[in-house]
C-alpha cells in the first residue's frame, strides 16, 4: 500500500519519467546530423548525446529543459562569425562539449556560450578555444559553472573578450575552471552570493578576476597568475577571499590584488608573491586582512590614506622591495602582529612579540612616492643609510603607521588564523604545481 | 709581449699566494653558499649579491690596489734599470692586479653554484651579467686604484684618497642623484637620470642588474625609458662598454703617470 503511494508521488513529481527520458543521438552521418535538429524534436527532460565530429550550423538555442553532452571530440564551431549555444531555459545542463570559433565582434558580446535569464543551469567540462566571450552567464540563478577549460584569442586588452562573464546574476558558483587568454579570466558585475573557487586564471590580457558591485561573493583557493594587471575589484560589501594565490603580476599597472571601495570584507590566507604591488587598498574600509604572505613584491602592501579602520594582522612580509607604502602622514588602519622581516626589534619578555613597535614604511618608500624617478637608487647603500637614519631618529615616516606587536619568529600556518579547509586547499594548490 | 707575460706571471704567484686574495675568494665562497642555502638560486636571492658586488668589490679593488702599486715600488725601480719597457711592465702590473682578484670573485661565486648542481634557468642570464659587472667593476677600480697610486706618492695619503674615490661613487654620487631627484621632482628627469647613472660605473652596474630583477615594471614611466635603454642586449653593451671605458680612461692616465714617473 505505501508502496503503491510512493511511485504515485514520484510518477507525480517527475511527469518525465512517465513518458521516460528519451535519448536523442546526434552524429554527423545519422539521422540527427546537428545539434539544432535534435533541439527541434526535444522535450522537456531530454537527454542529447552528442557523437565525435565536428558540427557547423547557425547559433544553437536551447529552449527547453535538457540535458546535453558532448562525447569526447564533438566540437561545436562558430566558423569565426557567430555564438554557437544559448541556452533560455531552465535547469540546462551543458557537458562535455568543445566549443571553438566564435570570432570577434565589435558590436555585440557574441559568447561561446551564452546562457540567459534562466535557473538552475550547470555547465561541466567544456572546452572552449578561440572564444571571443567564452561563457556568459545573463541574469541567472543558481548556475553552476565547473571544470572548463577555456582558452581566448585576446591579441589586445580592446579585442578581447571576458573568459566567464557573468552579470547580474545570483547565487552562481564558479569552481574547478581554467581560463586563459581572455580580457578579464572571470568577470562579475552586478552578482550576488556568487562563489568562485579553485580556478585557475593566468595570462590574460587585462585582469585574471575583476569584479564591480557583487556583494556577499566568496572567492577561495582561486590561482590567479600572470595576469597584465593582476586582479581587481571594485565597489563591493561583504566579500570573502580566502585562499588564493596572486603570483606574478608584474607590470607598471599591475596588482595582485587591487580593492577600490570595498568595505567590510575579508582577506584572509592568501598568497602574494611577485607582484608589482601585491594588495593596493584605494578607498576600502573596515576590512580584515589577516594570514596572509606577502613574499617578493615590489609593494607587499600599499594603502591609501583614504582608507579607514582596515585590521592588517598577523601576516607575513618577507623579500619585499618595500613591505608598507602609502602616499600621505596620516594612517587610519591598525596594524598589528604582523610578521616582518625587516624588523630589528628585540623581545625581552619572551612573549614572541617584539618589545619595540615596528614602522614598516621606509623614508626611500615616501621618497619614491613623491618622485618615482628615485627608485632607480634601489639597493643602493645610500638608501640603506637614509632608511638607518630614519628608523633611529623618526622625523619623516608615518608615525600612526606601526606594528605595535611584530612577531619575533615567522609564524607556522595554524597561528596565521587560517582556517583549516583553507589551509588543506592552499596546500594542494602547491602540490598541484609542477 | 713576452716581457709582460713574465711579470704577469711572476705577480700572479706572488698575489695568489697573498693571504687577501684567499681571503676575498673565501669570503665569496661563504656568502655565496649561505645564500643558496637560505634562498635557492632564485634570481630574488641572487639579488643578495648585488649589494656584495656593489659595495664591497669596489672598496676592495680600490684599497688592495693602491696598496699593490705602493708594495711593488721596489720591484718596479729595480726592474727598470734592467733594459724592460714601460709600457710592459705597467700592462704586466696591472694584470697581475686585476686578474687574482677577478678570478677570486669567479671562483668563489661559480664554485658553490657549481657544488649547489647549477642555477635556476631564469637566473642564468642575471647570474652571468653579475660576473661581468663584478669582473668590470674590478678592472674599474684597479685602474682608478692605478692612477692614485701613480699620482700620490705618500702611501698613507693614496690610501685616503682611495677611500675618498669609493665614498664618492658608492655614497655621494647616489646623494647627489637622490637630490637632484627631489630638486627637479616635477620636471623629467628620465634622460638626466641616464646621464648620472652613466656617469658613475657603481649606479652603472647597479642599474643595469635591477633592471634584469623586473624592477622597471616598479617605475612606471622612469622604468620603461630604463628599460628600453639598459634592458635590452644593445643597452646591456652599452652599459658594458661604459663601464669599459670607465677602466680605459682612468687607466691611460695612470700609464701616462707611470710614462713620465721618475724612478
Amino acid at each position: 500500500m505505501t508502496r503503491a503511494v510512493l511511485l504515485a508521488l514520484l510518477v507525480v513529481a517527475r511527469p518525465s519519467t512517465a513518458q521516460g527520458t528519451r535519448e536523442l543521438v546526434v552524429n554527423p552521418g545519422g539521422a540527427l546530423p546537428t545539434v539544432g535538429m535534435a533541439l527541434a524534436q526535444a522535450r522537456d527532460g531530454d537527454r542529447i548525446v552528442v557523437r565525435q565530429g565536428v558540427y557547423r550550423e547557425p547559433t544553437i538555442v536551447v529552449r527547453h529543459r535538457v540535458t546535453i553532452s558532448g562525447d569526447s571530440g564533438a566540437v561545436l564551431d562558430g566558423e569565426g562569425t557567430h555564438a554557437i549555444m544559448v541556452v533560455e531555459a531552465n535547469d540546462v545542463t551543458i557537458r562535455g562539449l568543445t566549443f571553438r570559433n566564435t570570432g570577434m565582434s565589435q558590436v555585440e558580446d557574441r559568447a561561446a556560450l551564452l546562457v540567459r535569464a534562466a535557473r538552475g543551469c550547470r555547465v561541466e567540462r567544456n572546452t572552449v578555444r578561440d572564444g571571443f566571450f567564452g561563457i556568459y552567464l545573463q541574469r541567472v540563478t543558481q548556475c553552476v559553472v565547473a571544470d572548463n577549460d577555456l582558452l581566448g584569442n585576446a591579441g589586445r586588452q580592446t579585442l578581447g573578450g571576458n573568459g566567464i562573464h557573468v552579470w547580474q546574476s545570483d547565487s552562481v558558483t564558479v569552481t574547478g575552471n581554467v581560463v586563459r587568454g581572455h580580457r578579464d579570466g572571470i568577470y562579475f558585475e552586478f552578482v550576488t552570493m556568487g562563489h568562485v573557487r579553485d580556478n585557475t586564471s593566468a595570462s590574460n590580457q587585462r585582469y585574471g578576476l575583476h569584479f564591480m558591485f557583487s556583494d556577499d561573493c566568496v572567492y577561495a583557493s582561486n590561482v590567479f597568475r600572470e595576469n597584465e594587471s593582476g586582479v581587481a575589484v571594485m565597489y563591493t560589501r561583504r566579500v570573502r577571499m580566502e585562499g588564493n594565490r596572486f603570483e606574478r603580476n608584474w607590470g607598471a599597472a599591475a596588482y595582485g590584488l587591487l580593492l577600490k571601495d570595498i568595505t567590510d570584507s575579508e582577506i584572509r590566507g592568501n598568497s602574494f608573491a611577485e607582484n608589482t604591488v601585491g594588495l593596493y587598498l584605494e578607498g576600502a574600509n573596515r576590512n580584515l586582512v589577516t594570514g596572509n604572505t606577502f613574499a617578493s613584491n615590489g609593494w607587499g602592501l600599499r594603502i591609501l590614506a583614504n582608507s579607514e579602520a582596515n585590521q592588517v594582522t598577523d601576516n607575513t612580509f618577507t623579500g619585499n622591495s618595500f613591505d608598507v607604502g602609502t602616499n600621505s602622514r596620516q594612517n587610519f588602519s591598525t596594524f598589528s602582529g604582523n610578521y616582518w622581516d625587516r624588523y630589528r626589534g628585540y623581545d625581552l619578555d619572551r612573549d614572541g612579540f617584539g618589545d619595540v613597535p615596528h614602522a614598516p614604511v621606509r623614508l626611500f618608500a615616501l621618497v619614491v612616492e613623491q618622485t618615482p624617478p628615485a627608485l632607480i637608487l634601489l639597493r643602493s647603500p645610500v638608501v640603506d643609510l637614509l632608511d638607518f637614519a630614519e628608523r633611529v631618529m623618526p622625523m619623516l615616516t608615518p608615525q600612526t603607521l606601526l606594528d605595535a606587536r611584530p612577531r619575533m619568529r615567522f609564524p607556522d600556518r595554524t597561528q596565521r588564523g587560517l582556517t583549516g579547509s583553507a589551509e588543506s586547499r592552499v596546500t594542494r594548490h602547491e602540490s598541484r604545481r609542477p | 709581449m713576452n716581457t709582460i707575460l713574465k711579470v704577469v706571471r711572476y705577480e700572479l704567484r706572488n698575489v695568489v699566494r697573498n693571504r687577501w686574495v684567499i681571503a676575498y675568494a673565501l669570503f665569496f665562497l661563504v656568502l655565496t653558499t649561505l645564500l643558496l642555502r637560505l634562498g635557492g638560486s632564485t634570481p630574488r636571492a641572487l639579488l643578495s649579491l648585488l649589494n656584495v658586488v656593489v659595495l664591497f668589490i669596489p672598496l676592495v679593488t680600490i684599497v688592495f690596489g693602491t696598496i699593490y702599486w705602493h708594495g711593488s715600488r721596489e720591484f718596479t725601480e729595480l726592474l727598470l734599470a734592467q733594459p724592460v719597457r714601460r709600457d710592459a711592465l705597467f700592462h704586466g702590473l696591472f694584470a697581475g692586479l686585476v686578474l687574482p682578484l677577478s678570478a677570486a670573485f669567479m671562483a668563489g661565486v661559480t664554485l658553490p653554484l657549481l657544488l649547489y648542481g647549477g642555477v635556476a634557468r631564469d637566473s642564468l642570464p642575471l647570474l652571468l651579467l653579475m660576473l661581468v659587472a663584478g669582473v668590470a667593476l674590478t678592472a674599474v677600480f684597479g685602474a682608478l686604484a692605478t692612477l692614485i697610486a701613480g699620482i700620490v706618492d705618500d702611501r698613507l695619503r693614496a690610501l685616503g684618497v682611495a677611500l675618498g674615490t669609493w665614498g664618492l661613487m658608492t655614497l655621494a654620487w647616489d646623494g647627489f642623484i637622490l637630490w637632484v631627484t627631489m630638486t627637479f621632482a616635477d620636471r623629467p628627469l628620465e634622460q638626466p637620470l641616464l646621464v648620472l647613472t652613466f656617469l658613475n660605473p657603481v649606479d652603472l652596474a647597479r642599474v643595469l642588474l635591477i633592471l634584469r630583477l623586473d624592477v622597471s615594471a616598479m617605475m612606471g614611466y622612469t622604468g620603461a625609458v630604463f628599460a628600453r635603454f639598459l634592458g635590452g642586449w644593445l643597452g646591456t653593451a652599452m652599459a658594458v662598454a661604459g663601464l669599459a671605458l670607465w677602466a680605459l680612461i682612468p687607466g691611460l692616465f695612470a700609464l701616462r703617470a707611470f710614462r713620465r714617473r721618475d724612478l
